[in-house]
């Protein structure tokens, strides 16, 4: 091995590559790639023992940025392989980047099992509604009547939420980022490093080519005080100019509305991220009359899946060729 | 008693071998006590093969023809390389079973059934139009046709087992009289049933009783004992195997010599499950097994274990194997070690899931997108797939490729005495991980192998990025560069050429190195080959047999060897699949025997076959 381990803290710089970044000028990734990197100096991150597998998308060209092990593997399949990985080496600090469509059109499935079985690795899903490397054909999470390509008429599909998908395949850690809002992406992103199993965080992303400005109504400056919430552990569900607006429980539809805080009578409700009922009417609760939720919706920790346990030294493989009917012809020498 | 001990009885004429076809309904146990009558056989000195073939229903309607499962059992006194052509012996359990399973029984041989299972409903059922027992259809045989339903009952009776439970043991009552029959012991399966039921003993008791009472029966009723020849076996420690067994022990064995941690990734499909089955339980050897969510993520799992420097093999059969052929021609790309196994059924499509075919050779071969080329290797008997599962590890490990190891459903459900092997005598697999920092680049290659450097998470100072898109030749970084992509092309060829040079040269199974015939074959088609052409040799006439066991790349002296006869004949259970790549790489006259019948050749098929072609060049 290496003698030279240098076992300094390491800076964002450590974790940049000679590679030359190719994707669009202002393209959302910039600010999510500067992102992870300022994380995992900040977090201690070990270059050797860290990962970052992918899919196929524009998204899934990350790795080849991060200088640590990475995998560019093929479209959708990027969660199975980091099973494997993991499978073999638990160790390993396992990154796993998609899109909007790498993970939830061809590889839905395997981002469902690798939730539910809850393997220890951050999922990153670059959220931006459109299919970006394929120039632009809508895409599973893509509102409808969307127009594109493929969809001249507007699409008919309805569209999938991420989140809402994640708490229904029983993941532990569901989060919600932004990529224009760094200072909360990075502090969602720590918080899914922290978190032992599997943590999916969404990240709104901006495609400037495609799809521009389709998050603008709750990701704009100007709009994200009144159409966002931003989710704290412990705080009071908050949002509006001067907080002025709350979310309270309504036992009508045995979900939530949004009610006047100004008062202060209303029965705001606080931020659990424990609580998998609150997540999920969070997931659910949108524009354009209710804002957004980013930040952490979910966090309620469950044992990691390592597989099926695996001992050795109760049995030898000569034990196991001749634990059968075994015979013995001739001298036994 | 033992018969074969019996020296009144060895006076008699000895049966070189025998064929036993058991059938039943698929709740009967017959694939129970079929693989008994192997043990039984393997344990009196026989060499034997033996074949389950049952249903793909998962429990068709009772008494139905579709619902029987059968086994056949060929045991003897001289190497048995097939299940045989015919049986000897029927025992069928009910009237779909003697309906289905009359055609495979010679002429004049012995019909055992169970009388008490020929009722009128159920023989309306099998689409009997009149009794066989009574309108003659049987004449041409001998009939033994006790009451096996009652007579497993009174034996039974002492057990305290309910009626239902009861009748569960006719399987035994019927097996006990195929061994008074044949001079089988009964100590191994008394052995076996003991251990089974060792939670259970009522119910290991009363098959044990009815196990006896058929033995006992065949005393009585002084039904002719046929005594059978014993055989000289060279010294060692045996075992009876099934092929999957043996494979996934080689898995196991592979991951022992190259102390590297072995995960096994697939998905459950027909005929491949086994070896999931078999892995699964070595967990307290160190063996990881992995079922996945589909297909695609199993190829993956096994990718991604690679990557992090474990052993990653995937199982599958063709139409599983289809679905991974993309995530193949990854690993092709990214240059990693992997073992894909393909348990071959009969197709198209889902075909006919549990009968036995070799029509995936072509599939393995050129199966991926792009210039993809990987190793192929095909096994035919349960000991090739111990040593195919090393060698497709060895191959994997060192040349950093994708291996496909070709099995069948034939081959992987059929069992076979095995010389257990020594582990200490098996090669080391030496492959250490790369963890030199200096100039590291993971695209550099080892100058003999072509081998890339194979640094993994973990190791400071290796850390890199692969992926399927083109690498640069030098640097291992993404590369359009038009030289480069023809470069890279040509490096991965000849890195899987170059696996040659470490192939042992191919020398004939049977037969002189040259001469007027050769038949070549490969994977479970072995048995009946081998066994048509020591028979052929036996008449003095110039045959030799060529067993393949790597296809790609072939072994280094193939053509030349090949070259050394007039005429080469292939059998195979395709089209003509290995044929064609034979006369595409330098073998213009080989010619094809094709069988697509989802059955084993038939070892007087292939005599023919031979007989016809030497005999039109006589002329």
């Amino acid at each position: 091995m290496n003698e030279q381990v240098n076992t300094a803290q390491l800076t964002p710089a450590d974790f940049t590559t000679d590679q030359e970044v190719r994707w669009c000028p202002g393209c959302g990734d910039y600010a999510i790639l500067k992102a992870v990197r300022t994380v995992l100096a900040e977090v201690g991150a070990r270059r050797e023992n860290t990962v970052f597998v992918s899919g196929i998308g524009c998204s899934s060209r990350f790795p080849y940025y991060i200088d640590t092990y990475g995998f560019h593997t093929i479209h959708g399949r990027a969660p199975a392989v980091a099973t494997g990985m993991l499978l073999a080496n638990p160790d390993l600090d396992v990154w796993i980047i998609t899109g909007d469509g790498d993970g939830l059109s061809i590889g839905g499935n395997h981002l469902l099992h690798i939730l539910r079985r809850n393997l220890n690795c951050q999922i990153l899903l670059f959220n931006n509604e459109t299919y970006g490397l394929t120039k632009g054909q809508y895409s599973p999470t893509s509102h409808q009547a969307t127009r594109s390509p493929s969809s001249p008429g507007g699409s008919v599909d309805s569209p999938v939420d991420p989140a809402g998908f994640a708490l229904g395949c029983g993941a532990r850690f569901v989060a919600r980022g932004v990529d224009t809002q760094i200072k909360q992406l990075t502090e969602v992103l720590k918080a899914a490093y922290h978190h032992k199993g599997a943590s999916f965080v969404e990240i709104y992303q901006n495609c400037i080519v495609f799809n521009e400005d389709v998050f603008e109504d709750f990701t704009a400056k100007s709009n994200i005080a009144d159409h966002q919430i931003q989710l704290e552990s412990g705080a009071p569900l908050l949002f509006g100019k001067d907080k002025s607006r709350g979310i309270a429980f309504d036992p009508s539809s045995l979900g939530l509305k949004t009610v006047d805080a100004s008062s202060g009578e209303a029965d705001i409700l606080m931020h659990d991220p424990a609580n998998y009922n609150l997540a999920s009417a969070l997931a659910r609760f949108a524009n354009p009359d209710n804002p957004v939720a980013t930040g952490v919706l979910y966090d309620n920790p469950a044992p990691v899946y390592t597989g099926h346990p695996v001992s050795t030294g109760k049995r030898s493989l000569e034990d196991v060729l001749r634990g059968g009917f075994s015979w013995q012809v001739g001298k036994n020498e | 008693m033992n018969i074969a001990s019996n020296k009144e009885l060895q006076e008699q004429a000895t049966a070189e071998t025998v064929v036993v076809r058991l059938a039943g309904d698929s709740g009967d146990g017959i694939q129970v006590i079929g693989s008994q009558l192997g043990l039984a056989s393997a344990m009196a000195e026989n060499d034997l093969g033996t074949f389950p073939e049952y249903p793909s229903e998962v429990r068709a309607p009772v008494g139905t023809t579709y619902g029987v499962s059968a086994y056949q059992v060929h045991f003897g006194g001289r190497p048995i390389k097939t299940i045989g052509d015919e049986a000897d012996m029927l025992v069928a359990l009910n009237p779909a079973a003697l309906k289905t399973n009359l055609d495979t029984l010679k002429k004049g041989g012995v019909i055992l059934i169970d009388v008490g299972s020929f009722t009128q409903r159920n023989i309306e059922k099998a689409g009997y139009e009149s009794s066989p027992l009574e309108d003659g259809s049987l004449n041409n045989y001998h009939l033994l046709d006790p009451d096996i339903s009652k007579m497993t009952l009174e034996a039974v009776a002492d057990t305290g087992l309910n009626r239902k439970a009861s009748m569960r043991c006719k399987n035994f009552w019927a097996l006990g009289l195929v061994y008074w029959l044949y001079g089988r012991d009964r100590s191994p399966t008394v052995e076996w049933l003991n251990r089974k039921f060792a939670a259970n003993p009522d119910v290991a008791g009363a098959n044990v009783a009815a196990l006896n009472a058929g033995h006992a029966y065949g005393e009585t009723m002084e039904a002719t004992a046929t005594n059978v020849a014993r055989m000289d076996q060279p010294p060692g420690t045996y075992s009876f195997v099934t092929g999957y067994e043996a494979l996934a022990w080689g898995l196991a064995a592979a991951a022992e010599l190259s102390d590297r941690q072995l995960v096994f990734a697939s998905y459950p499909i027909t005929p491949a499950s086994p070896l999931l089955h078999t892995l699964a339980k070595l967990s307290d050897i160190g063996v990881r097994t992995f079922q996945a969510e589909d297909e695609i993520a199993a190829i993956c799992a096994a990718i991604g274990v690679s990557f992090a420097g474990g052993i990653g093999v995937t199982s599958s059969s063709g139409p599983g194997i289809a679905l991974k052929q993309e995530a193949m021609s990854l690993a092709v790309s990214a240059e990693l070690p992997l073992v894909i196994v393909n348990t071959q059924r009969a197709g198209p499509s889902t075909g006919m899931p549990t009968k036995t075919e070799q029509s995936d050779l072509n599939q393995a071969l050129y199966g991926r997108h792009g210039e993809s080329p990987l190793v192929v290797l095909a096994a035919g008997t349960p000991a090739e797939c111990f040593d195919l599962a090393i060698e497709a590890t060895r191959i994997a490990l060192t040349y950093m490729t994708p291996v496909i190891l070709l099995s069948d459903g034939f081959v992987a459900n059929s069992s076979s005495p095995w010389t257990l092997p020594n582990m200490d005598s098996l090669k080391k697999i030496e492959v250490k991980n790369h963890t030199d920092t200096e100039n590291f680049n993971p695209y550099h290659r080892d100058p003999d192998t072509l081998a890339r450097s194979w640094a993994v998470p973990g190791t400071p100072g290796c850390e890199h990025r692969i992926g399927g898109i083109e690498k640069d030749y030098a640097t291992g970084h993404i590369s359009y560069e038009p030289d480069n992509h023809q470069k890279m092309t040509d490096v991965r060829a000849a890195r899987i050429d170059g696996i040659a040079k470490s192939i042992p040269p191919l020398k004939p199974d049977q037969g002189e190195a040259e001469g007027e015939m050769a038949v070549v074959g490969w994977g479970s088609t072995y048995g009946p080959i081998s066994r048509a052409i020591s028979n052929l040799r036996a008449r003095g006439l110039s045959v030799s047999h060529i067993h393949l066991t790597h296809i790609r790349p072939f072994a280094p002296n193939q053509n030349e060897l090949l070259k050394g006869f007039r005429q080469i004949l292939v059998p195979e259970m395709n089209s003509g699949q290995l044929v064609n790549l034979l006369k595409a790489e330098g073998c213009p006259h080989a010619e094809k025997l094709s069988k697509m019948t989802g059955r084993p050749f038939q070892v007087k098929e292939i005599e023919e076959a031979v007989m016809s072609r030497l005999e039109a060049t006589d002329e």
